[in-house]
């Protein structure tokens, strides 16, 4: 390992994660923080990394508040209505009140969006979602960014963050490799801000072929924005809140633009609506959470398996009539190259016109994800003019960790931010980050050369494991001395399918088979120090592998505390099956004790700050 | 789908693994030309489908569920701020789609650092930059703390 060449960078601020959080992050930083170093270092190439590399054809939160079409409340109502109740309405406000800037700053810096004709206003989709041409949405947002940072490192996989050697809980810097040098790194910053990716494969996916890539979420979001933080102590919360999505069948092409402007409908394999045949039933689970306007993402997932369950599959959108108009057609068909390009794929090689044919939906395996439609993340300290006591220990953003910030997938409790509303909280994320910088005066954090050497060793660990390993046998991928990151993936999709509520089960879990998971998780994670790896870019699945473990692990742990059934649909605990508000009315957080490699669970109460 | 390249197009330049965000568009020591060393890690994003000067990357359904005989092609054009896509069915049907992907040139977004210094007084607010005036709006929406409660509604 001595070979290894460590290269020191030093910043102010350091950006983990090249997306929209981490666009946001670094060009806030930069405006509030003129003379100040800011780092942005991303495992890909910013131009085209996240979860928007493929583009995106709509905005989904922009409040429109120039033409008083929302306020930052009805956003919070509506986030909150869709999480059955559990949402941190002191975040999701706070993003809702900025994000239109956000938005017509992207216009101005060249985002087409597409205008209603008749009163000269964006195009709405939905109530919160406006229409865009996106393809080049990502290269535009990481102009800006590049625009912002001193310096962008591109192809360095992150894999732990360095704590201050002086001063316990607070953040120093992090650690990670080049992709394709092999150089180690070690980020010396006073800030850290995460704005890595939520977590594609940690559940079996539907596809296990060569298809296992096109899953819904981005196989490169590798659950970062969760292990980086979880592995320094930062609580967590609401990690059980998996998401699980209705979308057009293999391809996963998205169906907002379908339901919203195309107005499309579902009906089941005999041509009959379905949804209110589950009414009752879902009414006996959940109380009144299922009279809600619209009716939560998760009960209509409920309805949908309930549906197939009855044997009156498959699912299929409507989409005979709607397809008939040539303009619709067409926003239709863009839909899907503007951001899921692999559902066209799919429709030209079944033959699938939905001009002629109503397509197949499907429900999705689980994913984990503080930016889409839950809010899975890192406990955050909220904004200082009206967040309440429990909910504000320091700087906006700030997690339970000192100098620690995040934004997009990394920060919990924030449901519906999207791309715009990521690039916000990277923004708030940024202006904190820069006001913990300037209020540390002479109390700097420092890096410990033990512990960065020390990781320095761990890092390349799957490289020597191969190494040594591959002399024992003959050829093929079958040794007993380690596994590859593939066999580990896989393993670990296993487990998390079968045990934590996957698709195998119909999501379902109950305490005996999440103790028996946690017991299986146990032993990967044991084995991630017998991964074997051939190469750099082997050794950037071994850590993006570690990462959805620990990641894993604490979906777990959450699951398992949370004794009720929340959000059927998203998954079912067996044991509770139904919504329990008398007890469960909270936050889950958890956190880790590496040294201990245990994790503790505490409950954190719901402030509402918006009346119904 | 996957991606794959042709071998009579393709040159070894490396636009397409400077860009994949996958890190799966490698250049093979042997014939120095591109390939996809992961196929089943391909999310189908087409970056570096877009990105190849030669037009050399193409993409072919997964093919555990994508039957054959099907293509998607797609042309970006920076200078003139297009994209045009050509979908061919199985059967032979075919679809063309042209958009818009960028209103502005290339390169003229103006960096935060380029507007004036904010006020000091401003760092301790929460407003954000180019607030209120980029909200379009008077001022940033606030709330009162007073306002919360705890437990279902």
């Amino acid at each position: 390992m001595a070979s290894r060449k460590t290269i020191y960078v030093d910043s102010d601020v350091l950006v983990i994660g090249g997306g929209f959080g981490g666009c946001g992050a670094a060009y806030e930083s930069r405006y509030w923080g003129r003379d100040k170093k800011v780092v942005v270092v991303e495992k890909a190439n910013i131009e085209r990394s996240g979860a928007v590399a493929q583009g995106l054809y709509a905005i989904n939160c922009y409040m429109g508040m120039q033409w008083d079409e929302n306020k930052p409340e009805d956003h919070v109502r509506y986030a909150r209505n869709d999480l059955m109740g559990l949402v941190r309405e002191d975040l999701g406000y706070d993003i809702a009140r900025h994000v239109d800037s956000t938005v017509h700053k992207f216009e101005e810096w060249g985002l087409p969006i597409m205008r209603d004709p008749e009163n000269g206003r964006y195009q709405r989709e939905g109530k919160w979602q406006i229409m865009i041409h996106g393809e080049s949405y990502k290269p535009i947002i990481a102009e800006a960014a590049r625009k912002a940072a001193t310096e962008v490192y591109n192809r360095i996989m992150v894999t732990h963050l360095l704590m201050d050697k002086n001063k316990p809980n607070r953040v120093a810097g992090a650690v990670g490799f080049n992709v394709r040098t092999g150089d180690f790194y070690v980020f010396r910053s006073k800030a850290v801000v995460v704005s890595a990716g939520g977590a594609s494969h940690i559940f079996k996916p539907h596809s296990v072929g060569e298809g296992m890539g096109r899953t819904w979420y981005a196989p490169w979001s590798s659950a970062s924005a969760y292990a980086l933080p979880i592995r320094v102590g930062a609580k967590m919360t609401q990690m059980e809140n998996r998401i699980v999505l209705t979308r057009f069948k293999d391809g996963y092409g998205p169906v907002g633009a379908y339901f919203l402007h195309l107005k499309t409908t579902t009906e089941n394999g005999y041509g009959k609506s379905y949804e209110n045949t589950w009414y009752d039933s879902i009414k006996a689970m959940v109380g009144d959470y299922v009279d809600q306007q619209p009716v939560p993402t998760c009960l209509r997932n409920h309805a949908f398996l309930k549906e197939v369950q009855a044997g009156r599959g498959p699912i299929r959108m409507v989409t005979k009539e709607a397809f008939k108009d040539p303009h619709k057609e067409t926003i239709g068909w863009e839909n899907f190259l503007g951001m899921t390009i692999g559902q066209a794929v799919v429709w030209a090689s079944q033959n699938i016109d939905p001009k002629e044919i109503n397509p197949e939906l499907v429900m999705s395996e689980p994913y984990v994800m503080g930016s889409h439609a839950t809010c899975s993340g890192a406990w955050a300290s909220g904004p200082s003019d009206y967040a309440p006591d429990d909910y504000q220990w320091g700087y906006n953003r700030m997690m339970t960790v000192e100098g620690l910030f995040g934004s997009g997938d990394t920060i919990g409790g924030t449901a519906h931010k999207f791309s715009s509303g990521s690039f916000t909280e990277g923004r708030i994320a940024g202006k904190s980050a820069i006001n913990y910088v300037n209020d540390l005066g002479n109390d700097q954090p420092e890096v410990s050369e033990d512990e960065y050497m020390s990781l320095k060793e761990l890092v390349y660990k799957p490289l020597e494991n191969y190494t040594v390993g591959r002399n024992e046998i003959t050829s093929g991928t079958v040794s007993p001395s380690y596994i590859l990151p593939i066999q580990g993936l896989q393993r670990l999709e296993k487990i998390m399918d079968e045990y934590v509520g996957g698709t195998s089960t119909d999501y379902l879990t109950n305490e005996p088979m999440l103790l028996r998971g946690i017991e299986l998780l146990t032993m990967l994670k044991e084995d991630m120090s017998h991964i074997g790896a051939d190469s750099l870019h082997q050794l950037q699945r071994a850590w993006e592998l570690n990462h959805r473990v620990l990641a894993s692990e604490c979906v777990t742990q959450h699951t398992l505390f949370r004794k009720e059934t929340r959000w059927p649909g998203y998954y079912y605990r067996g044991d509770h099956p139904k919504l329990d508000d008398k007890d469960w009315h909270c936050f889950t957080l958890s956190q880790f004790n590496e040294k201990e490699n245990s994790w503790s669970m505490e409950k954190a109460p719901v402030h509402h700050i918006i009346d119904k | 789908m996957s991606t794959f390249v042709y071998m009579t197009s393709c040159d070894g330049c490396g636009h397409c693994v400077d860009i994949c965000p996958s890190d799966i568009m490698h250049i093979d020591p042997t014939t120095r030309r591109a390939y996809n060393i992961e196929p089943n890690f391909c999310w189908e994003c087409y970056s570096c489908v877009k990105a190849c000067p030669q037009n050399a990357i193409d993409v072919r359904g997964y093919a555990d569920f994508a039957p054959m005989g099907h293509s998607v092609r797609v042309l970006r054009e920076e200078e003139k701020g297009t994209i045009s896509w050509k979908i061919k069915f199985r059967d032979g049907r075919e679809k063309n789609f042209v958009s818009p992907i960028r209103t502005t040139p290339w390169g003229s977004i103006k960096g935060p650092a380029e507007y004036d210094d904010p006020n000091t007084q401003e760092y301790a607010t929460q407003q954000l930059a180019h607030e209120p005036d980029a909200l379009k709006i008077d001022s940033l929406p606030t709330i009162s703390r007073n306002q919360f409660v705890e437990g279902p509604l």
